[in-house]
């Protein structure tokens, strides 16, 4: 059977991909841009509007990160507003499960899910640093084991609370004096594990979906087992074809031992564009675009995070370092994940290119990071994008424009009526959906059901 | 003497009405309480009377009378979170401020910065806050991380209780300073796009906030960048000397429950005592300029037309209700132009403004947009549309500098 594409519209984020010099950038917190957007993601019949989070500014070398688009809003705040000026798209907020209570995020989600008519996704990270943690009462340190037991356990503290109330709790009848039913469960719930111990009773009524959708956003072998035994979905960087076939296979292959079906996790990578109205229109976008991206003062600052150390000193457009990083050294990059697991190699590696290709610093690192992921006319990236879901490389993408606000306008336009030709997107929203209908997810699962084959299989 | 300055009115919306059987009266919509189009209709009602502002309640907890939670299956229990409900409406309004209820106890004053902040960029400059103390076992239980001792009407005087109450409004006086320090942490400048240097931002203008108090400590600065007022304004319901002080440290306006004109004489010269004890009187206000608390008095309102109309609805409601409803503040059932009376009367205490509680939805908030405000309007007592586009502008409260900007008062 013909598999249907899932796309995802992400507001971009605050690193080098956002372009901000070009005359098109438009403001990064003005409410607009964020509803531009979501408009553009409606109009193009996506699946879902995507949020980032970051709860710490950036630094490198003790310093505030300044070279990048930088200053977001607050992500459930913000959805709630996009609610109101959208009617179908689903609503994705990154939500760290390290800096929150299970009660305020399940309050939170359920609330979005009913302001939304059941449109909220909860993509849950878990990346806790003593840095990111300096902002917050709660902010210790898990190591990174405990840190996906604590976040399943979360997961599965908020689907308890999404539960408590029953179904049909409300009946809101005044002419027996009922607003709710007797009897009926309205909101009792207990939760003890060992990171945990809540009870009481939950504020917010059953919500449309009952679980908002829950994405995992991870590519470590821990964050894949996270998704296949507590997420719907899972947002991935494996956006190329090789890479997504075998991730695809690893992650979908992990499902049956929690009784799942393949088509029950959905695999999303996250993917950047260039369109052209000839492939070599495209190339020149491309190129010029990824110029924007690594300014002279990025590309020296993308060399320090190998090198981790001060090369201020040296010209973007002259030769690399002659010698090697320092891999004893203490990490000059706060608020970010470690991008570089031998950095010496990686090093060597570039220098050994920069010398063959006869590559300035800034020449190099626009060569070696972030390529676009699709570069082509509508046509070959509508092709490319379905062979990736019809090969199981993937089931869809989430698109990140380099430009606020305007940056899917033409993916939308050009793309989507592509992709609806051949018979793979959808050409309308079906109305009285929540975004799990439309999704294929089916109705909730059940908490029970998902704590029973979680802790069952990791007993076994 | 006359009243020259201007008369403000706001609304406080909670679930179908304050009485606990309004959702049962005709015209209610108790189907639809946690739907967004429920709220975004009454905060276009509230806004076409040109009314200030609108506040959202909420709490931590189950809706309770009486000892036990959720008890009454003849009572509207449940809510939705108030400051997304504030952010779902803004979109749909464009005037009329919005002021949503956020805990301070158990949650993360970081959060609630970016949240409020965020508030103000989606309303364009119309968000406010009123923080609020959550200070039962039960709410605690919710988070499992700190016990806290029972509380009943009748022990909130026992020395142990007072204490831990006192306790809790420091910790929202931390948590309202860690917030507007936040606010303040990205000058309004901050965001520069200078190509030439390749900076999008000036980080000289972002600024570490180093709070460190006795409950948390906050580095900074905020992800979000300085909020369209600067520091969206902050509003606190207060009915003793506690709430009175955190009020004059914390906060733009406060909401207090006179029961009667002369008792809003007392009340108003015990919260000028509490900014002169906590040092606010004669100078800088927290954050917010150097103006003094606005005093606003609650009332329960029920309104109708004919001459006792209204409080035979009431009776109506208690008798559906099984109970005559009381609540933290006075109670008035009357016609439009009684209301009016009791209003421009009562101000002459020196109240800046009055809190309508709506005792049922939509009705009374209707009355209040259709009646009571032309009422006032024939007297000259009330504004003939918005004027201003922020809420800040609105309550005549200038827009503050970052307090890190050099040269900052």
């Amino acid at each position: 059977m013909t598999k249907q594409v899932i796309l995802g519209a992400h507001f971009p984020g605050v690193n080098n991909h956002t372009v901000w010099s070009d005359p098109e950038a438009g403001s990064q917190i003005a409410f607009s841009s964020f509803a531009h957007l979501a408009r553009t993601a409606e109009a193009g019949l996506f699946d879902f509007f995507f949020l980032a989070e970051g709860l710490r500014l950036r630094e490198q070398r003790g310093k505030i990160h300044d070279l990048d688009v930088v200053g977001r809003p607050n992500t459930m705040t913000v959805l709630a507003a996009v609610a109101a000026v959208t009617e179908h798209l689903g609503l994705a907020g990154t939500i760290q499960a390290t800096y929150n209570e299970p009660y305020e995020i399940a309050r939170q989600f359920a609330t979005l899910d009913h302001l939304s008519g059941g449109r909220a996704v909860w993509n849950v990270v878990t990346s806790p640093d003593a840095f990111t943690g300096e902002n917050f009462r709660h902010g210790g340190y898990l190591d990174r084991g405990d840190r996906y037991v604590r976040a399943a356990e979360f997961v599965q503290a908020t689907r308890e609370l999404w539960e408590s109330w029953d179904g049909d709790a409300i009946v809101a009848d005044p002419a027996r004096g009922e607003f709710s039913r007797p009897g009926a469960r309205r909101g009792r719930f207990e939760y003890r594990t060992e990171n945990f111990g809540i009870s009481g009773n939950f504020t917010v009524p059953r919500s449309p979906q009952v679980h908002p959708v829950i994405l995992q956003a991870g590519d470590s072998d821990g964050g894949r087992e996270f998704a296949a035994h507590s997420a719907d979905g899972i947002f991935t960087r494996h956006s190329t074809y090789d890479a997504g076939r075998a991730f695809y296979a690893d992650v979908k292959s992990r499902l049956a031992r929690y009784g799942r079906s393949p088509d029950s996790l959905k695999v999303l990578p996250g993917a950047s564009f260039v369109l052209g109205d000839t492939p070599a229109d495209a190339e020149e976008r491309a190129r010029h675009i990824r110029r924007q991206q690594v300014s002279p003062q990025t590309a020296i600052l993308m060399l320090e995070q190998v090198w981790n150390t001060d090369l201020s000193s040296f010209d973007a457009e002259g030769p690399l370092p002659p010698f090697d990083p320092d891999p004893e050294a203490p990490s000059i990059i706060q608020g970010r994940a470690r991008m570089y697991d031998d950095p010496v190699a990686v090093a060597r590696k570039w220098r050994a290119l920069a010398e063959e290709k006869s590559l300035s610093i800034r020449d190099l690192i626009i060569e070696v990071t972030g390529r676009q992921t699709f570069t082509g006319t509508p046509a070959s990236v509508a092709a490319e994008i379905n062979r990736s879901v019809q090969d199981d490389a993937c089931d869809g993408f989430i698109l990140v424009p380099h430009l606020i606000p305007a940056g899917l306008d033409e993916f939308a336009a050009t793309v989507v009526p592509l992709l609806q030709e051949r018979g793979v997107f959808r050409s309308s929203y079906e109305e009285g959906t929540t975004l799990r209908d439309r999704l294929g997810l089916g109705p909730a699962r059940p908490a029970a059901s998902w704590a029973a084959a979680r802790t069952e299989h990791v007993d076994a | 003497m006359p009243e020259t300055r201007e008369l403000h009115l706001a609304v406080a919306l909670d679930g179908a009405g304050w009485h606990p059987a309004a959702w049962r009266s005709p015209g209610a919509r108790p189907g639809e309480l946690f739907s967004a189009g429920y709220w975004a209709d009454l905060a276009r009602e509230a806004e076409a009377g040109a009314l200030d502002f609108l506040t959202i309640e909420d709490s931590l907890g189950l809706q309770r009378r009486g000892p036990r939670v959720g008890d009454r299956g003849d009572q509207v229990r449940g809510r939705l979170d108030a400051v997304l409900t504030a952010a779902r409406i803004a979109p749909h309004t464009t005037r009329i401020g919005l002021v949503p209820t956020a805990v301070t106890t158990h949650t993360e004053p970081f959060h609630l910065s970016t949240s409020i902040a965020t508030l103000d960029y989606v309303s364009e400059g119309r968000a406010g806050w009123r923080p609020r103390v959550a200070a039962s076992p039960e709410e605690a239980w919710h988070f499992g991380r700190r016990e806290f001792p029972p509380l009943t009407p009748e022990n909130v005087t026992d020395p142990a209780v007072a204490a831990h109450l006192s306790d809790l409004f420091d910790e929202a006086a931390d948590a309202v300073e860690v917030v507007r320090r936040l606010w303040d942490s990205w000058e309004d400048d901050a965001v520069i796009r200078d190509e030439p240097s390749g900076r999008f931002v000036d980080r000289d203008k972002l600024h570490y906030i180093d709070f460190d108090g006795r409950w948390f400590a906050v580095r900074g600065p905020s992800i979000t960048p300085r909020p369209p007022q600067g520091q969206p304004v902050v509003a606190s319901l207060a009915h003793a000397e506690v709430p009175y002080r955190f009020a004059a440290r914390a906060s733009d306006i406060v909401f207090v429950t006179p029961a009667s004109a002369g008792h809003a004489v007392t009340i108003v010269q015990e919260v000028r005592a509490a900014e002169l004890a906590v040092g606010r009187a004669g100078r800088a206000g927290p954050g917010s300029g150097a103006a003094p608390l606005a005093v606003y008095a609650d009332l329960v309102v029920f309104i109708d037309e004919a001459p006792g109309a209204a409080a035979a609805r009431k009776r109506r409601l208690d008798d559906l209700d099984g109970a005559e409803f009381a609540t933290d503040c006075a109670i008035v059932a009357g016609t439009p132009a009684e209301l009016a009376d009791l209003l421009l009367g009562w101000r002459q205490a020196g109240l800046d403004g009055f809190r309508l509680r709506p005792g049922a939805l939509p009705h009374d908030l209707e009355q209040i947009t259709r009646a009571l405000v032309p009422e006032l309007r024939r007297r000259g007592a009330f504004r003939s549309g918005y004027a201003e586009s922020t809420l800040r502008e609105r309550l005549a409260l200038p827009r503050p500098a970052s307090r890190y900007q050099i040269g900052a008062a």
